[in-house]
């Protein structure tokens, strides 16, 4: 057990040094890095004072280093729209990126279950074609089109949801403030609603069908006809007995889900204004502002990374038959 | 002599083979029924991207400030109408999203060519060689998997500039992998077999052995990955397109006729945003469909579980 979580914990360094890697070479992929720090309008000097001040004049690897350095201090220099610290203001965005991406992720898994649940044991009935019709084209559907879908309808059209707009649960939260945070809960997943939908949709439809496949699998078994003629209910041989092994390739991919949907997440924060990292992104790109696009990367990287792990070692708790 | 080497030979597929594998395929695409509209959607988005220039009936980029936010059917210049209304500048929505087909199979294939040529490389070397440049590469391949993969997109584009080399490039790199296991695999599998030994008996070369003996016979699982990654691609670059990472503003795509949409919500032009995300809807849906059919075919055993 603990060989293979320290394994786990030097593959994920590995992997987070790895990452710094990457954002370090796409920075010098461009040519001299120095010109993404400067106005167009800048003169020579100033721009050899900068690229003196940022420390591309130096050779590659000292650079590298001291990025490293740096990345591990938080310190991804200035926004160069804001003029403040980039780390800072990723920071300030995540907790409204968490609540949206836990949220969507919540929706698809609890309401996956049910569906591809529903789906195998009504095998080819209307039940089944309807949800894997269903499924199909969430699987098909870009999240932001989705998005803007719901705007359009039930935000604009029927009104029932808000088009915009976030209610912070998380960020009161963390700061100790539970009177607030719990005071805003209600209207908190109100605006959370359409935009987790629209992000979540995919994995749902993904989920689902991952469900119903290993769910008719698992039916099939010998324990499970065992079960059976024991007399047991079949609502009990479907729950205590088929479902307990069926639902194991979804929580296997809820760590690569997350991850795909914080990738959703980033998108879809730019059709609702959601204050989150997606938005300070797409902002950052329009302005060229590398250091925020930078640290908003690194960020969601490493906590996309230690889900991960944390995923492994839950997955090694429920499925005993894993072998360490 | 030559009779008892050539059994050892793999015989090249003849014509008759192709012919019946081909009759059966169209019967049970036919069985299938959803693959036939999948592959006739398909077929339609082909010609679209190949001939858009001479069936669009406006020249995608024309600005027309008087008829801006014309509602579709409505009356634009020289007598004809915008079948599908026309954006804040007044250009063709119609023409335009039969420009946009261009962009996004073309991406959509050229990535896959790019990461699926990058992919089954790498898988090929590594399942056939194994050792240190196998391990270098699969923990390669483990580091970008670790990595939410629009976000390398992001940080790679937001440096390099958008464009269609860029995008296509990105999008490429980010697919390899998927490749490069499934190939890793069969590879490792293959190596052992006896018609891979009796190449190597006969003093085949390796590259001959790994190209010519074993490549052909990873061709058909090949096919299935593919058919749902350019589904995948596409919907990335409409992502991308939407953020404003992808081709330059000027040239048409779906995804950022999504993003010009946005500005006309609350206004409720409705037309922009609903035209486009339905033709990449059901272009991914039939690449999804063709997929789902090309396993099915191509695996019997797991029909039993779908």
């Amino acid at each position: 057990m603990w060989t293979f979580i320290v394994r786990r914990l030097l593959q994920s360094v590995i992997v987070i040094l790895g990452v710094t890697l990457i954002s370090f070479i796409s920075l010098q992929m461009g040519g001299d890095p120095t010109f993404l720090f400067v106005s167009e309008r800048a003169s020579e000097e100033e721009i050899q004072m900068i690229r003196e001040a940022l420390g591309f004049d130096k050779p590659l690897h000292i650079q590298y280093l001291t990025y490293l350095k740096n990345v591990a201090l938080g310190d991804f220099g200035n926004s160069l729209s804001y003029r403040q610290p980039a780390m800072g203001i990723v920071l300030g965005a995540l907790p409204a990126t968490i609540e949206l991406t836990l949220f969507s992720m919540f929706l698809a898994i609890s309401l996956a279950i049910p569906f591809g649940v529903f789906a195998a044991l009504y095998r080819g009935t209307a039940v089944d074609g309807g949800i894997m019709t269903l499924a199909m084209f969430g699987q098909s559907i870009p999240s932001f089109w989705m998005g803007i879908m719901m705007i359009l309808f039930f935000g604009l059209y029927l009104g029932w949801f808000p088009i915009s707009g976030h209610i912070p649960f998380l960020k009161p939260l963390f700061h100790g403030n539970l009177a607030t945070a719990f005071g805003n809960l209600t209207s908190s997943v109100y605006h959370l609603m359409m935009p987790a939908i629209a992000v979540g949709f995919y994995s749902l439809s993904r989920n689902a069908r991952l469900v119903r496949s290993s769910m008719l699998e698992v039916l099939g078994q010998d324990y499970v006809r065992t079960a059976r003629s024991k007399g047991i209910s079949e609502r009990a041989v479907v729950v205590n007995h088929a479902l307990r092994n069926a639902w194991l390739p979804v929580v296997t991919m809820i760590g690569l889900e997350f991850g795909f949907l914080l990738g959703g997440v980033v998108v879809i924060e730019t059709v609702f204004s959601w204050p989150g990292i997606g938005r300070l992104v797409f902002n950052a790109i329009n302005q060229r502002d590398i250091p925020v696009v930078q640290a908003s990367v690194i960020v969601l990287s490493v906590i996309f990374i230690a889900l991960n792990l944390i995923v492994d070692l839950i997955y090694v708790r429920i499925d005993p038959r894993v072998k360490l | 002599m030559t009779e008892q080497t050539d059994a050892f030979v793999l015989q090249p597929q003849t014509g008759s083979r192709f012919r019946r594998e081909f009759g059966r395929g169209a019967r049970s695409m036919v069985a299938a029924k959803w693959p036939i509209l999948a592959l006739m959607i398909l077929l339609v988005v082909l010609v679209v991207a190949i001939f858009g220039p001479v069936i669009a009936p406006m020249d995608p980029n024309r600005q027309n400030i008087i008829l801006r936010l014309a509602a579709p059917m409505a009356d634009g210049p020289n007598g004809q109408i915008f079948l599908m209304g026309s954006d804040a500048l007044g250009r063709d929505a119609f023409s335009r999203l039969l420009y946009g087909a261009r962009v996004s199979l073309l991406v959509g294939v050229s990535a896959i060519l790019v990461g699926g040529t990058l992919g089954v490389s790498a898988g090929l070397v590594s399942g056939y060689f194994g050792g240190w440049i196998d391990d270098v590469l699969m923990r390669l391949g483990d580091i970008q998997l670790a990595f939410p993969f629009i976000l390398l997109a992001i940080m790679f584009l937001v440096v390099l500039g958008p464009g269609l080399f860029n995008l296509i490039v990105v999008l490429g790199i980010g697919q390899w992998v998927t490749y490069a296991r499934i190939v890793r695999a069969q590879t490792l599998s293959l190596r052992e077999k006896e018609f891979v030994e009796a190449a190597r008996a006969m003093g085949d070369s390796t590259a001959s052995i790994i190209f010519r003996t074993i490549l052909p016979n990873i061709i058909a699982p090949l096919t299935v990955i593919a058919s749902f990654n350019v589904a995948s691609v596409i919907l990335a670059e409409a992502a991308l397109s939407f953020l404003g990472l992808g081709v330059p503003a000027e040239v048409p795509t779906w995804g950022s006729m999504l993003a010009q949409s946005r500005d006309q919500l609350i206004a409720n032009k409705w037309w922009l945003a609903i035209f486009p995300g339905l033709a990449i809807v059901f272009t991914v849906l039939s690449f999804n469909i063709m997929g789902d059919w090309l396993r099915d075919f191509l695996d019997p055993r797991l029909k039993e579980r779908s």
